[in-house]
C-alpha cells in the first residue's frame, strides 16, 4: 500500500480493500516510526485526521467519493490549516494556531483528503537545505547524513520515503523542484496566479507559488485538478476556466521539441548530474522527441536578481511580525519600538533576519532605483529570453540542480554558497513559468532531479511529458532502502 | 560595493532587529558576500526595459463594495500575545 500511486488507492478504497482510518492509521505509524529520525514533520494530530479519515469513509460508502477522497496529503507547514499548528518553522509562529484554511486546504478538504500532518522546511521558505528550521533540520531519506534540498524539504522527504502518498508545497525560487530533484520525487511549480496565495504564508509575493509533490506525474495531475483554482481573495490569482491536468498523460511524445540550454551545462554542473540528465535526454529522443539548442543568454543574472527581488518583498511582507497581533512577543523589552526590535531579533533566525536586512537595505531611500527597479527589468529580460527560446521548443529541459543532496552543515554558514543551489531553478520563479523536477538517474547512490520548464500554462503538456518518461523508466519507483 | 559597520546598524534599526555590536560584525561579513552576489545586475543595460511585476502583466480587480467578512474577531485575537476588551495591547507610547 506504501507504494501505490493515488489511482490505485483511490481503487482499493472504492473497493473496501481497505478504508481511509487504516490508510492514514498506516501513514501515521511510519511517521512516528521508521520515519522519526527525518524530522520531516512539524506537527500531526492523529485524533484531527482520523476525524477526517472517518468522514471520508462515510462519503466513499455513500458513494460521493472523488479522486482524492480518503487519501492522506501531508500539506507544508506554511499552509494555514484551522485547529493545527502554522508555524513556518519560525520561533515567530511557534505558538500560532490557526483561526482559518488556506485556499489549497479548503480544496482538499472539499475533496475528501484527509490532513496527514504538517511538514517540516527552512524558516518561512528562505533555504534551500530545510537545515534553517526552530524545529531542527530535516534528513535526506537516502542518506540521512545530507540535507533534502530546500524549502519544502520535509514534504519532498516524507514522499520519498514513504511517510505520505504526496504531500503540498511552495516554491519561490526551487522549493519544490530542488528538494524534489533532491530526494528523488517528482515536484511540480504551476504558472504564476494558477494556485491560490491565501493562506499560503508569505514570503516573496511576486514569486510564490504553491505546487504538488508526488511519486509520478500521473499523482501530480490527480492533486494538481484539486488544488488549482480561481480565488478572488489572492489579488494575483488568474481567472481561467477549470482545466484536467490529466489530459496530456498519454499523448505520444512524436512531434515535441525539447529545448536544450547550453547555459545550464556549464561549468558549476556536477559530471555525475550532468550524464544522468544527458541519459534522460536521450531516453526523450527515444521516445519519439527531436531535441533542439536553445539559448537563455541572461540565465547567469536570474540568481542575482531574484536575491534581489525574494528579499526586498520578504522584507515588506514580515514587518508584519511585531508582536502585537499573533505570533511570539519577547518578554523584556523597554517600550514599544524595543518590542518590535527584541520580539523580532529573537522570534526570527539568521536566514531570514539576513533577507530582511538585504531587502530593507535595497528598497531604502536611494538604493530603490539601482537595485530592486533594475532586478525587476532584468525579471523582463529573462522572460523574453524563455518567449523566444519557445519560438523554437515545447519545453526546455536541463538539471534541477547543480549536483545531488549535499550533507548537512556543509554550506550553512555560507549564505552565497546555499544561494547557487537555485541556480537552474529560480528562472522559472522570476519569469512566472511552470516547471516540474522529475527522477531521472543516479549519482554516488544520490538522486538526480530533471527539469521541464513549460510556457505558460503548459502545466499538462509537461506533465505528459514526465508521465511517457516514467511509462518507460523506473527512476521514480525506487525507494530509500530503509524505508522501503 | 561595501557596507561599513553603521550601515548594517542602520538597516537594521530601519527593520527593527536588534542586533548587537558584536553580531554586527559577522552579519556584515555575510551581507558583503551576498552583495557581491548581487553586482552584476549593475553591468546589464536595461534602458528602454519595462520592470515586471507580475507575470502576465494583470491587473488588480475590483470587487462590489459590499461586507463580505463574517464577525470573527474573537477567534483572531485569540492567537494574540496581550488583548483586552477586544483591544490590541502595546507598551505605552504616550506619558
Amino acid at each position: 500500500m506504501i507504494d501505490a500511486s493515488i489511482s490505485e488507492l483511490a481503487a482499493a478504497l472504492a473497493a473496501r480493500r481497505i478504508s481511509s482510518v487504516e490508510l492514514t492509521r498506516l501513514f501515521l505509524d511510519r511517521i512516528a516510526g521508521p520515519g522519526a529520525p527525518l524530522n520531516a514533520f512539524i506537527a500531526v494530530d492523529p485524533e484531527r485526521s482520523l476525524a477526517q479519515a472517518r468522514a471520508a469513509d462515510g462519503r466513499i460508502a455513500a458513494g460521493a467519493a472523488g479522486p482524492l477522497t480518503g487519501i492522506p496529503i501531508a500539506h507544508k507547514d506554511i499552509f494555514v490549516a484551522e485547529g493545527w499548528p502554522s508555524t513556518c518553522a519560525s520561533r515567530m509562529l511557534a505558538n500560532f494556531v490557526s483561526p482559518y484554511d488556506a485556499h489549497v486546504i479548503e480544496r482538499f478538504n472539499a475533496a475528501g483528503a484527509v490532513i496527514l500532518g504538517k511538514t517540516n522546511m527552512d524558516e518561512f521558505a528562505m533555504g534551500s537545505s530545510s537545515e534553517a528550521s526552530w524545529y531542527g533540520a530535516v534528513r535526506n531519506p537516502w542518506d540521512t547524513g545530507r540535507v533534502p534540498g530546500g524549502s519544502s524539504g520535509g514534504s519532498a522527504a516524507a514522499v520519498a520515503a514513504r511517510l505520505a502518498p504526496a504531500a503540498t508545497g511552495t516554491d519561490t525560487g526551487g522549493s519544490i523542484r530542488q528538494p524534489a530533484a533532491l530526494c528523488g520525487v517528482c515536484g511540480l511549480k504551476p504558472t504564476y496566479g494558477v494556485v491560490s496565495r491565501y493562506g499560503m504564508i508569505a514570503f516573496a509575493s511576486s514569486l510564490d507559488q504553491g505546487g504538488p509533490f508526488a511519486r509520478s506525474a500521473a499523482d501530480l495531475a490527480a492533486l494538481m485538478n484539486v488544488m488549482a483554482g480561481f480565488d478572488p481573495r489572492d489579488s494575483t490569482s488568474l481567472e481561467r476556466p477549470a482545466e484536467d491536468y490529466a489530459r496530456e498523460l498519454e499523448r505520444p511524445l512524436a512531434g515535441l521539441r525539447v529545448g536544450v540550454p547550453s547555459e545550464y551545462f556549464g561549468a558549476g554542473l556536477a559530471a555525475d548530474v550532468a550524464a544522468a540528465v544527458e541519459g534522460a535526454i536521450e531516453a526523450l529522443e527515444r521516445l519519439g522527441a527531436e531535441v533542439v539548442d536553445v539559448h537563455l543568454p541572461n540565465a547567469g543574472l536570474s540568481v542575482p536578481a531574484y536575491y534581489v527581488i525574494a528579499p526586498a518583498e520578504a522584507s515588506s511582507n514580515l514587518s508584519r511580525y511585531d508582536g502585537v497581533r499573533y505570533g511570539y512577543r519577547a518578554t523584556e523589552y523597554d517600550g514599544l519600538i524595543d518590542m518590535y526590535r527584541r520580539t523580532r531579533a529573537e522570534g526570527f533566525g539568521p536566514e531570514v533576519k539576513r533577507r530582511i536586512l538585504v531587502g530593507t537595505y535595497v528598497l531604502s531611500h536611494g538604493y530603490y532605483d539601482a537595485y530592486y527597479l533594475k532586478a525587476q527589468k532584468i525579471r523582463r529580460l529573462i522572460a523574453r529570453d524563455f518567449a523566444e527560446a519557445f519560438k523554437g521548443c515545447d519545453a526546455i529541459v536541463g538539471p534541477t540542480t547543480p549536483s545531488v543532496a549535499f550533507r548537512l552543515g556543509e554550506k550553512v554558514d555560507d549564505p552565497v554558497q546555499m544561494y547557487l543551489n537555485d541556480i537552474y531553478t529560480v528562472a522559472a520563479n522570476l519569469a512566472g513559468l511552470p516547471a516540474l523536477s522529475i527522477p531521472c538517474g543516479f549519482a554516488g547512490g544520490m538522486p538526480v532531479g530533471l527539469q521541464l520548464v513549460g510556457d505558460y500554462f503548459a502545466e499538462a503538456r509537461l506533465l505528459g511529458i514526465a508521465h511517457r518518461f516514467q511509462q518507460a523508466t523506473d527512476w521514480h519507483r525506487r525507494t530509500p532502502q530503509s524505508f522501503a | 560595493m561595501s557596507l561599513t559597520l553603521s550601515e548594517v546598524m542602520r538597516i537594521a534599526a530601519l527593520a527593527r532587529i536588534a542586533v548587537t555590536p558584536q553580531e554586527a560584525e559577522a552579519v556584515q561579513a555575510q551581507l558583503n558576500g551576498i552583495f557581491g552576489l548581487l553586482e552584476k545586475i549593475n553591468a546589464v543595460d536595461t534602458s528602454g526595459v519595462e520592470p515586471m511585476y507580475h507575470a502576465r502583466d494583470v491587473t488588480l480587480r475590483l470587487r462590489d463594495d459590499e461586507v463580505t467578512e463574517p464577525d470573527r474577531r474573537a477567534a483572531f485575537q485569540a492567537v494574540a500575545p496581550q488583548v483586552e476588551a477586544g483591544l490590541y495591547l502595546v507598551p505605552k507610547v504616550i506619558e
